[in-house]
């Protein structure tokens, strides 16, 4: 994959806003579709949507930044989530996230230089039976130790 | 009429209009609620919770600058409870505060270390980690993340008023902080340096970026010839610096003390006001004339000038060529006065004494500059001079008036009225009407063009001739009028702009005036009645009559639109990007 281009078709952009500018909050939601559409939000997408929404960019950085959900920088083709809820956090599952970030060499939140993993920390999953618990894309791995880590890296 | 409710605070009855805030019900009473993020009309979000009261019968304090006034409720505004909470709101903010007023630039005027002494704070017994530490260096406007106490008054003010949202609440929680969007520098993104969020944050954490020293360097070097010149809002405001109330004209204290500090000359950025007049005008009458693009738009304010160029750069030509006043003055500073002098050129440092932050942004411009000289060297703000003037032990309230150096001294009184939203649009009339019709109108009075409301539009008759105008001040109020323009459906001849709400006497380089005062006293008006007075009681009160002009014409420029003075005097703009 390509590093981070800057994007210049806003036909999509114009398109979810024209769709949903009516509705009262639109905001959230023209977000959330925009992310959906593109993977990220990046600053020309949040200054196109507040020139089609004819409000100031500001605001709208300001929700992109105050709610998690929404990532101003192109992820990885892989998101890797290591679960640090209680169950699993009980189970060393902070030990799994370190060894990521060592064997990926980059920090947690970051995303690789090629753009192929980005690694980030979640809330429970839900399916803390499986403790500690780490997601690669729709995978599911449980009951995992450090040194599971290489190979499970090897697949991808 | 009117319905009004009454209702009892600490006990006194008081009546006041529904919609009234129990706030400022409160000062009807003379009794002052302190207050941090409230910013009238602008930025009242009940946020800092300095202003809690105590409202009988509800539990929990309210935050009285968005509490309406109701019929029948008892409000404290001194209760133990309200004075122990207070108390604990501020020791929070002030936990997560760089303190340092001994160093600090806002220190005896800052909101915040007011509010410490009012309420009496002993010490800060919370400590904790503190949330920001960058300290942000553009052209002309600093930010020190360690003083911003999250008001969000900047960030209102740069969307509200300026219409321009550079600034944003991002993040949350204790990562939460006031700050160029998509954390960039202001610099990189759609800001025009026009330092409104400067006059109005509370603290120290937005000021001016610091040239005084710079100034200084140049009048203790003994090789450099130096010379100040004053912009015409700065002897409008300066005052207030040194103790004087809003709106007391300093002009003669404000030459004596440039003198004082040592500078060669005092000169007076009036005269380049009357002499943009001049070229301007004739720039308009030639472009009505002769079909050029109109309307045509004053390009004074560099702040508007960012502005444009950032935000409608397909409207660049409708933008007048003169420099600002400062960009002529300069230039002729190191060519007309160098010459006739003999002074080389290359030895003479022009110190601009401007109300404005943007104007820093100015004299860095490529086009400012001649054979690798930039016609202005350095810019202080009215806040900066001031600070010399203190520094230099210089005992203000007590220095006879002087008047300004011959050459360029002070002009008509068409020029003075520059400072203030309308001026320019007033004095071009003046003298317009007169080039049109060749004859001497002993209309000189344009009160339709004064006064502080965001939109004024005009129209005057004058041989065969119907000149349709209008005059905007503040981001918001541009942005309007600018729609129109970009839409081609502008009506008007010629659009007098200036960045900043009220004109230059509300300048971001100015004195800051706290909330509380700005309120109840409208420091726009206020300061404009001095050019106005001014203006009044000058002799010479069109542009074209002023003496110093018909020499700088016969002597060196020949006429107006000269090839010399567009050599000189007039410059051209580049469409910039948002977002660097
Ligand atoms: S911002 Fe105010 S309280 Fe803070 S250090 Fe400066 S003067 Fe003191
Ligand atoms: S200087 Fe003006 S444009 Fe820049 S952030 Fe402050 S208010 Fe906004
Ligand atoms: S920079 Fe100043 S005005 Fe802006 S939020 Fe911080 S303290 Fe308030
Ligand atoms: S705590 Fe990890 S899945 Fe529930
Ligand atoms: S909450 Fe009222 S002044 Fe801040």
């Amino acid at each position: 994959m390509s590093k981070q281009d800057t994007i210049t078709n806003f036909d999509a952009v114009k398109e979810i806003v024209a769709t949903y500018r009516d509705m009262p909050g639109c905001l959230m939601t023209i977000l959330q579709k925009t992310q959906d559409e593109y993977g990220y939000l990046p600053f020309e997408i949040q200054d196109a949507i507040a020139e089609e929404l004819g409000i100031p960019t500001s605001e709208v950085y300001g929700v992109a930044t105050f709610y998690s959900q929404f990532s101003l920088v192109k992820k990885g083709d892989y998101l890797i989530s290591v679960c640090l809820g209680t169950a699993c956090y009980v189970k060393n599952s902070q030990l799994i996230l370190d060894r990521l970030a060592l064997e990926l060499g980059i920090e947690i939140g970051a995303t690789t230089e090629d753009y192929k993993f980005t690694l980030e920390p979640t809330r429970c999953l839900g399916c803390c039976g499986l403790a500690p618990v780490m997601t690669i894309n729709d995978d599911v791995y449980g009951g995992i130790v450090p040194n599971d880590i290489p190979d499970i890296l090897a697949k991808y | 009429m009117e319905k009004m409710v009454n209702f009892k605070i600490n006990g006194i009855p008081v009546s006041v209009p529904e919609g009234t805030t129990v706030l400022e019900a409160a000062r009807t009473l003379n009794i002052k609620i302190p207050t941090l993020c409230y910013l009238k009309g602008i930025n009242e979000i009940g946020a800092c919770r300095m202003c809690l009261v105590e409202i009988k019968g509800s539990k929990a304090l309210q935050p009285s600058c968005v509490y309406p006034a109701a019929e029948g409720i008892e409000v404290l505004t001194n209760s133990e409870r309200v004075r122990k909470t207070r108390k604990k709101n501020l020791e929070l903010i002030l936990s997560d505060h760089k303190r340092e007023c001994t160093t600090c630039i806002r220190s005896e005027n800052c909101e915040l270390q007011k509010m410490s002494k009012e309420l009496g704070l002993e010490e800060v017994t919370i400590t904790g980690e503190r949330s920001g530490h960058k300290v942000e260096v553009n052209t002309a406007i600093v930010r020190d993340e360690s003083k911003c106490i999250f008001c969000k008054r900047c960030i209102s003010v740069c969307n509200k008023v300026q219409s321009l949202g550079a600034l944003a609440a991002a993040n949350r929680g204790f990562k939460a902080i006031a700050q160029p969007i998509f954390g960039k520098s202001l610099e990189e993104v759609n800001c025009i340096q026009c330092g409104q969020c400067v006059i109005n944050c509370p603290v120290g954490a937005l000021y001016e970026k610091d040239d005084t020293e710079k100034a200084l360097s140049f009048i203790d070097d003994p090789e450099l010839y130096t010379v100040a010149v004053t912009a015409p809002a700065v002897r409008a405001a300066l005052a207030e610096e040194f103790g004087y109330p809003i709106g007391t004209d300093a002009t003669g204290k404000m030459v004596t003390a440039g003198k004082m500090l040592g500078f060669d000359k005092v000169f007076d950025v009036n005269f380049a006001a009357d002499l943009t007049i001049m070229e301007e005008g004739t720039e308009l009458i030639g472009r009505i004339k002769n079909g050029g693009t109109l309307p045509m738009i004053t390009s004074c304010s560099p702040g508007w000038i960012n502005y444009c160029e950032k935000n409608y750069p397909g409207q660049l030509a409708n933008l007048s060529t003169c420099k600002s006043p400062q960009g002529m003055i300069g230039a002729l500073v190191k060519t007309h006065f160098a010459q006739m002098n003999n002074i080389d050129p290359k030895k003479i440092r022009v110190v601009s004494i401007m109300p404005c932050t943007a104007k820093k942004t100015e004299i860095v411009r490529p086009q400012l500059s001649n054979n690798g000289m930039q016609d202005i060297d350095v810019v202080l703000t009215t806040r900066e001079y001031a600070r010399i003037i203190k520094g230099a032990g210089i005992d203000f309230k007590n220095i006879p008036d002087s008047a300004f150096d011959e050459y360029y001294d002070e002009g008509t009184g068409a020029a003075v009225i520059f400072g203030a939203t309308g001026g320019v649009m007033e004095a071009a009339l003046r003298t317009a009407i007169e080039v049109i019709t060749g004859e001497v109108s002993d209309k000189v009075d344009y009160p339709q063009v004064r006064g502080v409301e965001g939109i004024k539009e005009f129209e005057v008759t004058a041989g065969g001739l119907t000149l349709k105008a209008c005059v905007a001040h503040g981001g918001a109020n541009i942005r309007k009028v600018m729609d129109e323009v970009k839409a081609g459906t502008s009506p008007y001849h010629f659009i007098e702009i200036m960045a900043c709400p009220g004109g230059c006497v509300n300048g971001g380089g100015q004195p800051i005036v706290d909330a509380q005062t700005k309120a109840v006293i409208d420091i726009r008006a206020e300061r404009a009645k001095v050019l106005y007075n001014r203006d009044a009681n000058n002799p010479l009160r069109k542009s074209h009559d002023n003496p110093s002009i018909k020499r700088i014409y016969e002597e060196f420029l020949t006429e107006p639109n000269s090839h010399k003075s567009h050599e000189l005097l007039h410059t051209h703009y580049e469409a910039k990007p948002k977002y660097k």
